[in-house]
């Protein structure tokens, strides 16, 4: 009996932890997918679904018009909306638009610097995503030497 | 290729720590293609999770279009003097690395 008793807790203590595995691991995957998109519709659909997607002036980009240097192009981006979940980097003309993705807290006011590749001239996205809605600003860059292949 | 760790400064301006961090990567893309014209397998930063006295902070997600030794600057609030940074990536072949600051 009592060794039934403990096959059972064991079992069900091994479910409950595959359980737990599973959940983080889903969100993953859906992350992983859409830096694995390779158009732009794909990459809205994996990061926001059917949310609507407006345009802000209240997000500020600072990333330079021309590129010398695909390979490395600063972009810094900033907002003073409220409730930001996240923020999102893309380019619509490299291999895989969606470049980085950055998840605040409470604690992290939405201003984030990085630097990125460049295939060839592109737009580049700064999408903001906050409880309800997806915003968006955008700007064309000319890239003069490629920062993705040979 | 051995691991380096994460490089971090940062300072804290009215409550607010202004963090700058440098992780020496090579951010491989994958389509790249070495002298002898094979492919230079894809290795790149998937995920950097930020740390502000031990609790997350910001948590970044890379595809493989980040420059090479990516430069990642961020904010954090409510900081004070001895508080602790602390920043681990993890790329897409398994291997991680980590660095701490303490915020003056």
């Amino acid at each position: 009996m009592n060794v039934l008793v403990n096959r059972r807790r064991m079992l069900g203590g091994l479910l409950s932890l595959i359980a737990l595995g599973v959940a983080p691991l889903k969100v993953l995957a859906r992350v992983t997918k859409a830096f694995q998109a390779t158009e732009l519709d794909g990459v809205y659909a994996e990061l926001f679904a059917d949310m609507e997607i407006i345009e802000s002036a209240d997000i500020k980009m600072r990333i330079p018009d021309i590129a010398e240097n695909g390979a490395v192009v600063p972009v810094s981006i900033s907002t003073s909306l409220e409730n930001v979940q996240s923020i999102h980097v893309i380019i619509d003309q490299n291999p895989n638009p969606l470049s980085a993705s950055f998840e605040l807290t409470d604690s992290s006011p939405a201003d984030i610097s990085t630097r990125v590749k460049m295939g060839k001239s592109s737009v580049v996205r700064a999408m903001v995503k906050t409880v309800d809605k997806v915003y968006m600003t955008q700007q064309q860059v000319k890239v003069t030497i490629g920062g993705c292949g040979g | 290729m051995a691991v380096k760790p994460v490089k971090i400064r940062g300072k804290i301006k009215q409550g607010v720590a202004q963090i700058k961090a440098l992780m020496p990567h090579p951010m491989e893309t994958g389509t790249r293609r070495a002298a002898d014209g094979s492919i230079i397998p894809a290795h790149y930063i998937e995920e950097v999770v930020c740390k502000h006295n031990g609790k997350v902070t910001m948590k970044a997600l890379w595809g493989a279009s980040v420059s090479k030794n990516p430069y990642f600057a961020f904010k954090v609030k409510g900081a004070v003097s001895g508080d602790t940074i602390t920043i681990t990536w993890a790329d897409n072949l398994g291997e991680s690395a980590s660095g701490e600051l303490t915020l003056k």
